[in-house]
């Protein structure tokens, strides 16, 4: 129907924008309009496609030709020889960097097939809202399946077999978790779902029950004939009415149809699912905590054994899993234990989503293989760091992770390499950060976090993370010395040591981290009382630069404080005394004159 | 709605909605089915995506443009909301990013009404497992 019969897709965002790309579009639609072309070639602007190292990146279609660095000069060649001649522009075909072969179908660029939806299947295909496409895209087929086809403990194998860890952050076996839930002789049991996700920057959770509550309730159902439970509830925190108002409907929607309640597809087979509410808490997550916050009392973890599947809701057998655990399940029944365990590392299988935040280009949410690299996560599907600047660090693992560096860019991320690197897979927030973010800032940030989010039951926890926070502050304004750091190395080990819970015994993670990564950036807070990434307010000053100040009073006419003198076209001072660093002059100044340090 | 009473029923349904499914999506004339979905997640939401959806529902069928608008969850793109999958008879889905009210307008006259490519695509870049 289209009376083009091509397009040039030219990449606009920010990346390639940066890199000249505005001209190369300019350049290709004058080429096209100069040979007459303009009735069947059509060149359109697209958004980042996650290639920014090799930007301007140029796609043509049909032929999905797919051309790297491309500068705007080469669009003369583009439309004499690609357009017009249907020959390829060798120069500018992507190299495949393992196999150092040139590609010139972008279908088989290993790039495209860096992502892999297995959790996130339905999400944005399917209408969450309506179980018809739900069932359309094999939804519930799984259940089907196990409830005729098999018994408890074959369906369970399924999952051992399948090698599927906890997504929820520890990572233990969920098939292992099962079976012993399954073992446990009991007249009652339960299925959780921990749907709490409470670390900063994390969304995978809240995302797949927005787009796709479907696939977690029908897990649940299998979940609960693998254990012998015809009880499961959702644990999900109050601030995620969208995901509640969905998860509401599909319940609704699985009761009418007789997937979930008595007989369940005529097999003797019952299941229902409640929903409870959580009021935010982090420490609500930890799965004993989040049992006796459902039971209605404080939200305090206590010591395991017992475990949940022990003792667990109400005192009987409970298998807590995590919502994106869950959305595994009815795929590794569909499509086989083997076919999972194909995917990913040796001891991780299968795909891990992480919520992408922080300094770069493409925020977002993206599932990939275990086993893929943190450099092909960030600098691939993420499209790089936002306004060119330099990578400097990703945090992962939330406030019980820590901060990589450069020289970890090329693990494959599973599990246990993050773990061995000082950090953790956590529940799957990345946040990336550039040249401008400070570690100390960033450890400080994260023991706030843990300070706020502590239950107070445990001395080491409560006492100590506040202890670890007000070193970090002491350090961060310049008065820290060499006792501080220290005493914070210390401190961490030893409340890392001493604490109940998972909370208190990966809080000091980010502190350690950093120190083990950037110790640099300490000494330099300590010793030089600098902060090398102009962040700690304390230890910065803004100057004016003389030979760049043209005296326009900008600076002058925006601080707050009126600490800066200076006449019109002359040159201007900032009073160091008054000043109380907001940037402002910083920012205003269009010669470049104000220099912070 | 009718209980599903065993696997064989769940079975049949699938198939039955499978096909009224792929109907809409390959509609028998080409100048039949069209199929928008708009990404409904928090985020989405929150940067104008009910909008979006309105403008649609309102605006197809004003336009007489036989169409189906859906809802969807998270498609991954955050960066890149409201974000939209549009899907002309016999063709691939194409996606397009920052999708308002003016952008959707441009994207029903040209793309929709006349199968021209308009600014805004966002590349797709995952594999899905195949649903046999
Ligand atoms: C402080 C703390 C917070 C936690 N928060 C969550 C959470 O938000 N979501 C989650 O699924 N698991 C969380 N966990 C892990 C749970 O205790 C539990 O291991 C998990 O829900 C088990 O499910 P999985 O095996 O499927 O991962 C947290 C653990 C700790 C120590
Ligand atoms: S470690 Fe912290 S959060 Fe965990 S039980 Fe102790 S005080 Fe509470
Ligand atoms: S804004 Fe910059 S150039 Fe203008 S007076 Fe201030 S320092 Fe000088
Ligand atoms: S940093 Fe703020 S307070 Fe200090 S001189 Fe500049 S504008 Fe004034
Ligand atoms: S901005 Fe062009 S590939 Fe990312
Ligand atoms: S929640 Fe925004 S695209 Fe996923």
């Amino acid at each position: 129907m289209s009376k083009y019969k091509m397009h040039l897709l030219v990449c606009g965002g920010t990346g390639c924008h940066a890199s000249a790309s505005n001209q190369l579009l300019e350049n290709l639609k004058k080429e096209v309009a100069d040979k007459d072309l303009s009735g069947e070639v059509q060149v359109i602007s697209t958004g980042c496609f996650g290639f920014c190292e090799k930007g301007p990146i140029v796609k043509t279609i049909p032929d999905n030709t797919f051309y790297t660095e491309v500068k705007p000069e080469d669009a003369t060649d583009i439309v004499a020889e690609h357009v017009i001649k249907g020959r390829q522009v060798k120069r500018l075909l992507y190299k495949d960097p393992v196999r150092k072969e040139v590609i010139s179908d972008s279908k088989d660029m290993g790039f495209y097939k860096k992502q892999l939806r297995i959790a996130l299947r339905n999400c944005g295909f399917i209408n969450p809202e309506n179980i018809d496409e739900y069932i359309a895209a094999d939804g519930y087929n799984a259940l089907g399946k196990v409830l005729t086809e098999m018994t408890p403990e074959e369906a369970t194998k399924v999952v051992i077999d399948s090698g599927l860890r906890g997504r929820g952050g520890g990572g233990f076996p969920a098939g292992v978790k099962w079976d012993i839930a399954r073992k446990v002789e009991s007249d009652q049991k339960y299925v959780v779902c921990n749907a709490d996700e409470g670390d900063p920057g994390a969304f995978m959770d809240r995302s797949i029950l927005e787009g796709d509550p479907h696939s977690v309730i029908e897990a649940m159902a299998i979940n609960g004939y693998c254990i012998g439970a015809d009880k499961g509830l959702v644990y999900i925190r109050a601030e995620y009415p969208l995901a509640i108002e969905r998860l509401k409907i599909a319940l609704d929607q699985a009761r009418e149809y007789g997937l979930l309640g008595e007989d369940i597809l005529g097999t003797g087979f019952n299941f229902e699912i409640e929903i409870r509410y959580g009021a935010g808490a982090f420490v609500c997550g930890e799965e004993t905590a989040l049992i006796h916050s459902m039971e209605g009392h404080r939200g305090e973890p206590t010591f395991k054994p017992p475990f949940p599947a022990q003792s667990g809701y109400l005192g009987k057998p409970t298998n807590v899993n995590n919502v994106e655990t869950f959305a595994n399940i009815p795929v590794i029944y569909n499509k086989g234990a083997e076919w999972f365990a194909s995917i990913g590392t040796e001891k991780s299988k299968g795909t891990k989503v992480f919520a992408l935040a922080g300094k770069i280009n493409n925020v977002g949410l993206i599932e990939v293989p275990m086993g893929t690299t943190l450099r092909e996560v960030i600098f691939e599907i993420g499209g790089g760091i936002k306004d060119g600047k330099k990578f400097k660090a990703v945090q992962t693992g939330g406030p019980s992770g820590g901060c990589l560096t450069e020289k970890h860019l090329d693990t494959p991320i599973d599990f246990d390499t993050l773990i061995a690197s000082g950090s953790m897979m956590g529940s799957g927030g990345m946040i990336v950060m550039d040249e401008d973010d400070c570690m100390v800032s960033v450890a400080r940030f994260y023991l706030d976090f843990t300070v706020e989010e502590s239950c107070g039951k445990c001395t080491p926890c409560r006492v100590g993370n506040k202890r670890l926070y007000e070193l970090l502050d002491v350090i961060s304004k310049g008065n820290g010395t060499h006792a501080e750091l220290d005493k914070l190395r210390n401190l961490s080990e030893v409340i890392k040591d001493t604490s109940l819970c998972g909370l208190g015994q990966t809080s000091p993670n980010p502190v350690l981290s950093t120190m083990d990564n950037f110790w640099d950036e300490y000494l330099s807070h300590v010793e030089d009382k600098m902060c090398p990434a102009g962040q700690c307010k304390e230890l910065i000053r803004y100057e004016v630069v003389e030979e760049n100040c043209v005296g326009c009073t900008a600076c002058a006419r925006n601080c707050p404080v009126n600490c800066i003198s200076g006449e019109r076209k002359e040159i201007h001072f900032i009073d160091q005394s008054l000043c109380i660093k907001c940037g402002a002059c910083f920012e205003k100044c269009k010669f470049n004159a104000i220099s912070v340090s | 709605m009718a209980k599903v009473k065993s696997l064989a029923d769940l079975k049949k349904m699938k198939e039955q909605l499978q096909s009224s499914i792929s109907l809409r999506e390959k509609s028998e004339h080409p100048e039949g089915m069209v199929q928008v979905k708009v990404a409904m997640a928090t985020c989405g939401i929150a940067s104008g995506a009910k909008d979006v959806m309105e403008f649609f529902t309102g605006n197809l069928e004003k336009r007489n443009v036989e169409a189906i608008v859906t809802q969807t969850g998270c498609m991954g793109y955050c960066y890149a909301e409201p974000t939209i999958e549009v899907r002309l008879p016999g063709q691939d889905p194409v996606v397009y990013g920052f999708v308002d009210v003016k952008k959707a307008d441009e994207i029903i006259e040209k793309y929709i009404k006349q199968g021209e490519l308009v600014d805004g695509i966002i590349p797709v870049n995952y594999e899905t497992i195949d649903k046999k």
